[in-house]
């Protein structure tokens, strides 16, 4: 796909992304042939999008995913239409990231008592109760990182650190 | 009681409501990281595997140049037909085991001293489970046991059919394994898990058990120890790495030649024949086939069951004969085929006439000469991605052989031919198989599964097919199969399914790219023949690690490997970046960037995506590609002394160097005359686009020779421009080059390196 498909109108570095959207979109191809109508699962459309930089909520990826299927759902997407969409939503800027200090405060609203931490069951409890809840894999994938054992908490403020710095 | 509960309501309300909003939040932009984590850990495969499949396109490519010299080149002297006939002596080792008593190991003293575990025969399951124990405490097999255990296994195989037929009555369960590579961890692993193997619990292991790990001796020896105690639950099927030639290059080789110096050689050629003696393919109960790689369009069992397995020594270069030539032979006849009829290799520029039609023909019998002798198939699609200079130079080398002879190629094929078929005849019984036979094994040893329907040349690993779910469905119905186990390639989770769940690819060799790259499998069929699947990680760090370390760890491995890659073609991209940058100004966009660094490597990698990794610096999308060469260049060795482009090439061929190397030596003494090296590196600057001249060669080999005894051995070699892996040194196969300064090789005539 050449760089020329897009929007005509944008900036020139959001036209230099349509490659970059080309590209991410096809790469994760695990068998061979290069054809260029590539269908890509449903449930990978998340992570595609999300690695391009967008960070939608899981109500808005399925309001999305509703946008580009097939009449008749077969659990693909078809490249063809799913890159206009994807294209709009980057030159739109759609699904902003979160900053930093909001995330921050996120988890002060949380921490009522304001002690600078969260408990493990309490983590547990908002992330798994409240909000769009975690799966049991994602809250464990998430305890691992985060919960200091020996406090058994969640020092929030350090983690968003680490994790932006890892990021970046 | 109102206004105040109302209020006190509200604030709840809102309460909960900004914790549910929080809540979201936080989950919202944790998804999006774990997002940004699998598409590394993927990006990471991608590195890893595309850079392990190239290597094995190589591989064959390299053969398939040797043996065309071999075939054509006609040598100027006695010597040079010599060293030539040596360099492939896979016939000549025929003639030798004929020759050799297979029980030469009763004539292996065992010191008293040795604290190993001692084998008697018959085996009994004791002296099994025995070596497993002797192994987990880092014993090593004595040569005389190894060897012994081979001459009886080879006695067992060859009573084998080439498709094992197996049935669930007998064994409450039957469990498969996919590749081990030489991983002892993960093979004691399962029989812990799992269990022992025994007459009610019934083992299939799906090929690939050596290269690449540190202990394929240990795992051939406890495999095949459980085949000779317990024969009809115990079943092993040959995989491509089952294959002398494949050893030379991925360490197999080399790890029984450190472990048994005195009698390593005998061990390998032992070997050989019983690698060569391995059946083929596994069915169970009539319904399900395991075989290692895949199948094609063409796959026929029948065929399979009837021909003579074990002609097929290597799927890597094989002389065949051609259908009428086997007729021609029956009826009395001697002579040797005319050359003039044999199918162009791909790398000669003669064979651009042919078809570029990527898919093959799918009646075999159709075939025209498309193909040549030696790759698996699909010349016609290689072509499009050799090197041109690898052609030019061929082309160039070989004028200047005709020239130098005086004589035309075609006139004279009974002079090179002689040199070669010599001894091939005289391997005796040894017959060759015709090409359709090779054809079918190749592609059951290295096809792979594709998600679009047909079948087409696997030209990524240079062997097989990619076969889709059209390809898997027809032959399930033609013999009636309900689905079919391979190997061969890894998987993240060490399993996976494909073709409408008709293909289960079982992975058993976990960590196989690098510590925390992926789980093993393998499965257990019960009684309906439904798979049940059983994953591990058998390394006790990953289990400590988060999922965030995991990957960094990995994706770290691969991008040092990807950028030690990007440094050996320094010189070819320094070129296409040129192109890019017409004005000469030194820059170029990083999308210009990625296309030339795709066009240079051909890897099929992201590029784009993994650039903040390899490119540090630039300002306004635009890259000073000198200097990032230059950096790279820094990161690799110190290269003072050595004019750069030759330590690139050098850096580039590694792998390459080795296998010539070890292909030459064929005594495996580790160690090659200076005239040897000198030709070596004659035929290897014509194949590479390197101008050295034969002065410098010399010097350069008499200044590598440290000890002046007239012979180099691998080590001083690698030694030298400190090539040396961890595993001379450590003994453990993988692959890392030191970084530290390479000492002075003496090549200092200016220009003339």
């Amino acid at each position: 796909m050449s760089s020329t498909r897009g929007p005509a109108t944008g900036s020139l570095s959001t036209a230099s992304r349509a490659p970059e959207v080309n590209e991410d979109i096809r790469f994760p191809q695990e068998e061979g042939g290069s054809s260029v109508k590539q269908r890509r699962r449903k449930r990978e459309i998340g992570t595609i999008i999300r690695s391009l930089g967008c960070c939608p909520t899981e109500g808005e990826l399925h309001d999305l995913i509703a946008e580009v299927e097939e009449e008749e759902p077969t659990g693909y997407i078809r490249f063809e239409k799913f890159l206009p969409v994807m294209t709009e939503i980057l030159l739109e800027r759609r699904y902003r990231p979160i900053p930093e200090d909001v995330l921050l405060r996120a988890f002060e609203v949380l921490d009522s008592a304001k002690r600078g931490f969260l408990t493990k069951d309490e983590l547990i409890k908002y992330m798994t109760e409240e909000g769009e809840p975690f799966s049991q894999e994602e809250m464990e994938e998430m305890l691992s990182a985060a919960i200091d054992p020996e406090s058994n908490s969640i020092h929030y403020k350090d983690y968003i650190t680490m994790m932006v710095i890892d990021e970046n | 009681m109102g206004s105040g509960t109302s209020t006190r309501h509200h604030f709840a309300f809102q309460n909960a409501e900004r914790a549910f909003k929080a809540a979201a939040l936080i989950q919202r932009w944790y998804r999006r990281y774990t997002a940004r984590l699998e598409m590394r850990r993927r990006c990471t495969w991608s590195i890893f595997q595309s850079i392990e499949y190239a290597g094995q396109q190589d591989q064959v490519k390299l053969h398939d140049f040797f043996s065309y010299l071999m075939d054509h080149f006609i040598p100027s002297s006695h010597n040079e037909r010599d060293f030539l006939t040596r360099m492939f002596t896979e016939d000549r080792f025929a003639q030798d085991s004929e020759m050799e008593k297979c029980s030469d190991y009763e004539s292996i003293e065992v010191p008293d001293s040795y604290t190993g575990p001692r084998l008697s025969f018959p085996l009994l399951p004791d002296h099994a489970t025995a070596l497993i124990e002797a192994f987990r405490l880092k014993q090593q097999l004595h040569a005389r046991y190894v060897l012994n255990l081979l001459y009886e296994t080879k006695k067992h195989l060859v009573q084998l059919p080439n498709i094992n037929r197996v049935s669930t009555c007998y064994s409450e369960e039957i469990t498969v394994c996919g590749d081990l590579h030489g991983q002892l961890d993960d093979l004691i692993f399962i029989f812990y898990k799992n269990g022992l193997p025994s007459p009610e619990r019934s083992y299939v292991f799906n090929g690939d058990f050596v290269d690449r790990g540190k202990d394929s001796v240990e795992i051939l020896m406890i495999l095949f120890a459980f085949m000779l105690v317990y024969p009809k639950e115990f079943h092993l099927n040959r995989g491509n790495h089952e294959d002398h030639m494949v050893n030379l290059r991925y360490g197999f080789t080399k790890e029984v030649m450190n472990k048994y110096k005195i009698h390593g050689k005998e061990i390998l050629r032992t070997l050989k024949d019983v690698f060569c003696w391995l059946p083929l393919a596994t069915l169970i109960d009539e319904k399900v086939l395991i075989l290692h790689g895949g199948v094609s369009d063409i796959t026929d069992l029948e065929l399979l069951d009837k021909i003579e397995r074990n002609k097929i020594v290597s799927t890597m270069r094989c002389k065949t004969r051609r259908k009428n030539e086997k007729q021609m032979e029956e009826k009395g006849k001697a002579n040797r085929k005319s050359s003039a009829q044999e199918p162009i290799p791909w790398f000669l520029p003669q064979s651009r006439s042919l078809p570029s039609s990527p898919l093959r023909f799918s009646s075999y019998k159709a075939h025209k000469t498309s193909r040549s002798s030696s790759i698996p198939c699909g010349g016609c699609l290689d072509r499009r991605e050799l090197s041109r200079q690898v052609r030019s130079s061929v082309e160039l080398e070989l004028e200047r052989c005709r020239q130098q002879a005086g004589l035309l190629v075609t006139g004279q094929k009974e002079e090179p031919s002689r040199s070669a078929s010599e001894a091939d005849s005289e391997a005796g019984e040894l017959q060759k198989p015709t090409q359709e036979e090779w054809r079918q094994v190749v592609d059951i040893l290295w096809s792979d599964p594709m998600a679009q329907e047909g079948c087409k040349a696997n030209t990524i690993r240079g062997g097989g097919c990619y076969f889709g779910p059209d390809v898997t469905q027809q032959l399930l119905q033609k013999y009636n199969l309900q689905f079919l186990i391979r190997s061969h390639e890894c998987k993240p989770e060490g399993y996976e399914f494909c073709h409408n769940r008709k293909v289960l690819t079982i992975f058993s060799a976990s960590n196989y790219y690098e510590v925390g790259s992926n789980r093993g499998a393998y499965v257990k069929l019960g009684p309906a023949l439904t798979p049940h699947i059983v994953q591990y990680q058998a390394n006790k760090v990953t289990n400590t690690l988060t999922m965030r370390q995991r990957i960094s760890r990995v994706e770290e491995s691969a991008l040092r490997a990807l950028r030690e890659k990007l440094f050996a073609h320094s010189s070819d991209l320094l070129s296409e970046f040129k192109k890019h940058d017409a004005d000469k100004v030194g820059l170029i966009t990083l999308s210009d960037w990625a296309a030339a660094v795709e066009s240079v490597l051909r890897l099929g990698l992201p590029w784009r995506m993994l650039r903040s990794q390899l490119v540090n610096s630039s300002a306004d999308n635009m890259l000073e590609y000198k200097s990032w060469l230059k950096n790279l260049a820094k990161e690799q060795v110190s290269h003072e002394n050595i004019q750069s482009s030759l330590l690139e090439t050098l850096y580039r061929n590694r792998s390459n160097l080795e296998t010539i190397f070890r292909i030459i030596d064929s005594d495996h003494s580790d160690s090659v005359s200076l005239d040897e090296f000198r030709q070596t590196w004659k035929l290897l600057s014509s194949h590479m686009n390197i101008d050295i001249t034969d002065d410098c060669i010399c010097d350069l080999a008499r200044s590598i020779d440290f000890n002046k005894d007239g012979h180099i051995d691998i080590n001083e070699f690698l030694e030298a421009f400190r090539l040396v892996e961890k595993s001379c040194l450590a003994g453990d196969t993988s692959e890392c080059p030191q970084a530290t300064n390479a000492k002075d090789s003496g090549c200092n005539s200016p220009g003339a390196c």
